[in-house]
């Protein structure tokens, strides 16, 4: 058991059978699928409502998605802590800043990094609330229940990203 | 039934959330997406790790779903999309999904793994959601409801029932995995 723990990485198909059981407990204990991109509004709604709660509350989004700690959020802060512990466990957490393939096209620059890390951020941000999911709500949780916008999103999600990729990095299959 | 009163049960959601965030964490950097570059792999069709992880997750998922439905134990989460919506956000994902080479779900696992670039990507999608939210009334009159899809299921939209879908759907996936295997991917 204790091996199993500290392998630096297990089979892909293990994992996503793990996400697949993950997914039926928080249907049937949580009744939620599994998803990640309304926490960050929630935090945005939480800063909104620190800065005038009176304004937060008006607005009809924050009503909808509430800027309160639930389900959705500690989501967020278990994974940061989950994937710590498997890091740690298997003697791979490394603190970086710049990937090495973004090194090997970009340089090592931190600040360039950290800039596009942050535009890309908005871009994901502002699209999952857009289309009203990510990679894990509409990308698994959604497409696993046939939802017709799940799967036209998911579509979306790597049409545009291998489209993005390809012209950042250059297309490897031309 | 005891399921609705811990549905309920706020508390208990707050843990619950945490300890499926810590099982999810676990094993999406044990599956290496926590890896920037494995992310980026995938874009570039040259890494299929992600892909093999999503397709294995819907086929587990769906059979227990569709099974526990069957049996009024869960139901489904679905929601009517739009080209406006779902296109216009998915394509404006994608993008950033390319630039950051996290998801929202995979830039706090790497964060976890110790990618500051991911804490920062995670501070970027908070920004754009705030953006979202303060043009969500906007946005809500003039283009998320253009285009409105005409199904909320694919079984809706084919007229099928679900079960013969589950099935074709899961023989599909199976297939699209014997191939990558094939082809060495």
């Amino acid at each position: 058991m204790i091996e199993w723990l500290t392998m630096e990485s297990w089979s892909p198909y293990i994992v996503g059978a793990g996400i697949g059981v993950l997914i039926w407990t928080a249907f049937l204990f949580s009744d939620r699928p599994l998803g990640c991109s309304t926490a960050y509004a929630k935090s945005a709604g939480m800063v909104e409502s620190a800065l005038s709660r009176k304004k937060s509350e008006q607005m009809p989004y924050y009503q909808k998605v509430t800027p309160t700690v639930d389900w959705q959020w500690t989501l967020i802060i278990g994974l940061i802590i989950g994937a710590f512990l498997s890091a740690y466990l298997s003697g791979t957490f490394t603190v970086l800043i710049v990937p090495p393939v973004f090194a090997e096209a970009f340089g090592t620059n931190a600040i360039l990094r950290s800039a596009v890390a942050l535009a890309g951020g908005l871009l994901l941000g502002l699209g999952a609330r857009w289309a009203g999911g990510c990679t894990s709500g509409h990308g698994i949780s959604g497409t696993l229940q046939l939802s017709l916008a799940s799967w036209v999103a998911a579509i979306c999600f790597f049409a545009g990203g291998i489209i993005v990729a390809g012209l950042i990095f250059g297309f490897s299959f031309i | 039934m005891a399921c609705e009163r811990l549905r309920c049960n706020a508390r208990a959601q707050i843990i619950l959330g945490l300890v499926t965030g810590f099982v999810f964490g676990f094993l999406l950097q044990k599956g290496g997406v926590t890896n920037y570059d494995v992310i980026i792999g995938q874009l570039l069709l040259t890494d299929f790790t992600v892909v093999k992880i999503m397709l294995s997750a819907i086929v587990v998922g769906m059979i227990g779903i569709f099974l526990m439905k069957s049996a009024g134990l869960v139901r489904l989460h679905v929601s009517r999309g739009s080209i406006g919506a779902t296109v216009v956000g998915g394509l404006i994902f994608g993008t950033g999904f390319a630039v950051l080479g996290y998801c929202p779900g995979t830039a706090a696992a790497a964060f976890g793994a110790g990618a500051v670039d991911a804490l920062i990507g995670m501070v970027g999608m908070a920004i754009g959601a705030g953006i979202f939210a303060r043009i969500y009334p906007d946005l809500n009159r003039s283009i998320l409801k253009k285009g409105l899809f005409p199904a909320d299921t694919i079984p809706e939209l084919l007229g099928v029932r679900t079960g013969i879908v589950v099935v074709g759907v899961i023989i599909l996936i199976i297939g699209l995995l014997y191939l990558l295997t094939i082809l060495g991917l």
